[in-house]
């Protein structure tokens, strides 16, 4: 009896140990180890329209990783909603891939997590140094005082797309280049049940994105030089409101639109509802979905007034994706040759042609597949106008506190309700009570 | 297991004459009261695995600063002692006072789901006793939404909701001129009556099983007899049938109860990570304070004071119900 009490008492406190051992995490693995040099595990986001989409760019692109290298990589389409979730949970168990990619505006955030490999002077040196890349993509890779958790893979920018049978049918002649401009069009189109512009007022980080745009534009940031969350100044709010009053006061966004959030802005624009889209590389999407690249023209997202550049004319976010190490990786070297080669021109060429995205690195960029018309405005605005979203430790935090408060704006627009500078104050002074305390 | 075979096989030995001998008793005793245990051992270290482990740890977390800079290795993370459960019950605060809300919607929305599951359930069962051409085929059509698998079954109402090509304003607004404009049921206030519509959906067949399970074990004599008196059909539900069923009733509303007041998935597929105001569960409330959010340490102790008002729920309403039971007995 006794012996078997002792038994059961130390298998319980055994499977105890090793949950909580499992719980707490591999950190003994400080700094990657080459244990398993002929196998890597990468997880990469969706970026095609479909997974199988990107199972076919990607696998033949590992295929010639392994000829050369003789290192197997295994494949994993991660969607975007599961992403971060999935990012996290490998961090807290250690048991995660060897390269992943990372949402660029996640690079703080994932950063202070400390399980990613910091990008220092020497592992730089290692895929050629950081002088290959932009220095806009460079700008969100994590904290400014701290080594980059990450390099640029694909870069994007926000553009503003328009209907060209639309825009002529209603006798208008170019896209707009200033926000007055683009109200007092999408006024002349927003008749017969379409719309002047679309939006995805219930996807947070969608708003985010603009709300950023309309507070650079306005001079203001959402954060204090000292990483304080500066949520309420009365140039955010005006911000806030001059992007929600879009649908609000102008009527020029459907009250409908304050539901999207899976991308049914870009359908109803391949449709001809909206005569108008802000999107980031949306050229694939479009064309997957039946609109041909003859009918509508790609314009740089307007300003306040005159023309996108530096200061206040900023007009886009820099969006993209990043590639990252996790630091506990069994295979440290082959990782830094993956990254390497996905970085590399060559492969740079080819995967932003099919993801009609833009290389990050600058010597890939040059190539004339990336001169089209289109791409011309988007590498334009990378270069000149874009901005990246503030590189903070509780960026995540930031993003749903604030993109969920402009989602409550947009359902208080969308039910005739009136949205007033107290209601965004109010609203975004709440976003702010709910970041972290400092 | 090394010390009880030798001892089994002992008692095997010896067990024609082991009465005789008192010493030799205690083997036999191992047998008896040993080997249940030994047999129940698997299974109670999985529960501790799967649910007291992870719940201990549930614990230990909400005592912790935790957020991104800790998860890596969530033991280093600093003690916050009764912060976190200060932050979540200053109803003045933010953060309080959301949870708060949340907890006061999700009690509205449970008490009316609850209700609604039981009598739609309730009264579908006592009107499939009586036999009727296809009854088979409207038992089995009443289980569909039991069957379904919830995100296929919750995305469908997602669809049916949208504001411009849902089917629920294209029947409301346009073909019943019900309403002024189409309405909104995934944002704003409506998204409760969307979110408690398809919770009753997903509810009532589970209710309407349990109820019909019970109902075949009341004698049907019960009702002839009451017949013969001249009880109408009213009378025999309320006299016979509620009266019948309150056991299995008990069970079904504390289940339903648990079910509904923890339920995530429905909210989630419906809304998304950010529910709006109105609908905002606290299931999903503390998942996004943990999980979007980042502030693990927080989200721990609002998980901990939801077990521990379910337990006092669930404590409360067994005793009420025991008690009710032992009364009626007598």
């Amino acid at each position: 009896m006794r012996s078997i009490r002792a038994a059961a008492v130390g298998a319980v406190t055994m499977s105890l140990a090793l949950a909580a051992s499992a719980c707490g995490g591999g950190s003994s693995t400080g700094g990657g180890s080459s244990d398993s040099p002929k196998t890597l595990t990468y997880w990469a986001s969706n970026q095609g329209a479909s997974i199988a989409v990107d199972k076919k760019v990607l696998q033949p692109e590992l295929d010639k990783f392994e000829k050369q290298t003789g290192i197997k990589v295994k494949l994993e389409v991660v969607p975007w909603s599961d992403l971060l979730n999935r990012i996290l949970t490998a961090t807290t168990s250690g048991q995660g891939p060897d390269v992943l990619n990372i949402g660029n505006t996640w690079s703080a955030s994932l950063q202070a997590t400390g399980a990613m490999l910091p990008w220092n002077a020497e592992n730089f040196a290692k895929i050629g140094g950081k002088d290959r890349f932009v220095d806009s993509a460079l700008g969100s890779t994590g904290a400014a005082d701290k080594d980059p958790a990450a390099v640029p893979l694909y870069s994007m920018a926000y553009a503003l797309y328009y209907n060209k049978k639309m825009f002529a049918a209603a006798g208008i002649s170019k896209p707009p280049t200033t926000w007055d401009e683009l109200i007092a069009d999408g006024k002349k189109l927003s008749k017969d049940g379409k719309w002047g512009l679309g939006a995805e007022g219930s996807n947070p980080s969608e708003n985010i994105h603009h709300a950023f745009v309309f507070a650079r534009q306005h001079g203001a940031e959402f954060f204090t030089a000292d990483g304080k969350a500066d949520f309420t100044n009365d140039k955010v709010v005006a911000a806030v409101k001059q992007y929600v009053d879009l649908m609000a006061k102008d009527k020029i966004i459907a009250p409908g639109n304050a539901e999207y959030a899976q991308n049914q802005s870009i359908s109803d624009f391949a449709k001809g509802k909206n005569a108008m889209l802000l999107w980031q590389s949306a050229a694939a999407n479009l064309k997957s979905q039946g609109l041909s690249e003859d009918d509508y023209g790609i314009a740089p997202v307007p300003v306040q007034s005159g023309t996108p550049g530096t200061g206040d004319q900023i007009n886009s976010m820099v969006a993209g994706i990043n590639l990252a190490v996790f630091k506990n990786t069994h295979n440290v070297d082959g990782a830094t040759k993956f990254v390497k080669f996905l970085t590399s021109d060559a492969e740079q060429k080819i995967l932003n042609t099919a993801y009609t995205s833009i290389p990050p690195v600058k010597t890939a960029q040059e190539d004339p597949a990336f001169n089209s018309p289109a791409n011309a405005v988007l590498k334009d605005t990378l270069a000149k106008s874009a901005a990246a979203l503030p590189q903070v430790a509780d960026e995540s935090q930031f993003e749903t506190a604030v993109g969920t408060a402009i989602k409550d704006l947009f359902a208080t627009a969308a039910a005739g309700r009136a949205v007033s500078t107290d209601t965004v104050k109010s609203a975004l002074q709440k976003a702010q009570q709910q970041m972290p305390a400092k | 297991m090394t010390t009880t075979a030798p001892a089994a096989a002992d008692v095997r030995k010896d067990s024609p004459g082991a009465a005789a001998h008192e010493p030799r008793r205690r083997p036999g005793r191992i047998r008896r009261i040993g080997l249940p245990y030994l047999l129940l051992l698997p299974a109670l270290i999985l529960e501790l695995l799967v649910h007291l482990v992870p719940m201990v740890i549930g614990i230990v977390m909400s005592f912790k600063e935790l957020t991104q800079f800790y998860i890596r290795d969530w033991g280093t993370a600093p003690w916050s002692n009764l912060r976190n459960y200060q932050v979540s019950v200053d109803f003045d605060a933010p953060v309080g006072e959301a949870l708060l809300h949340s907890f006061l919607v999700t009690i509205a929305f449970t008490v009316l789901s609850v209700g609604l599951c039981w009598l739609i359930g309730t009264t579908a069962a006592v009107y499939m006793q009586d036999t009727f051409r296809g009854r088979g085929l409207l038992r089995a059509l009443f289980l569909v939404p039991y069957a379904l698998p919830v995100y296929a079954a919750v995305i469908t109402w997602v669809f049916m909701f949208q504001h411009d090509n849902g089917l629920v304003n294209h029947v409301l607004h346009d073909q019943l001129h019900l309403t002024d404009k189409p309405s909104f049921w995934l944002i704003g206030d409506n998204s409760f009556y969307a979110l408690l519509t398809v919770s009753v959906w997903k509810g009532w067949p589970f209710a309407f099983l349990i109820v019909m399970a019970g109902l075949q074990n009341i004698p049907g004599e019960l009702y002839e007899a009451a017949a013969l008196d001249g009880a109408g059909r009213w009378q025999q539900i309320r006299r016979i049938t509620l009266p019948s069923l309150r056991p299995v009733n008990q069970v079904l509303v504390l289940v339903l109860f648990l079910w509904t007041f923890n339920d995530f998935n429905t909210p989630y597929v419906l809304f998304g990570k950010t529910a709006p105001a109105a609908a905002d569960l606290i299931s999903v409330h503390i998942y996004q304070a943990s999980f979007v959010t980042w502030n693990f340490g927080t989200g721990s102790a609002m998980s901990v004071l939801l077990l521990l008002f379910l337990l006092v729920v669930t404590g409360v309403y067994l005793v009420l119900t025991s008690r009710g039971r032992r009364t009626s007995d007598v």
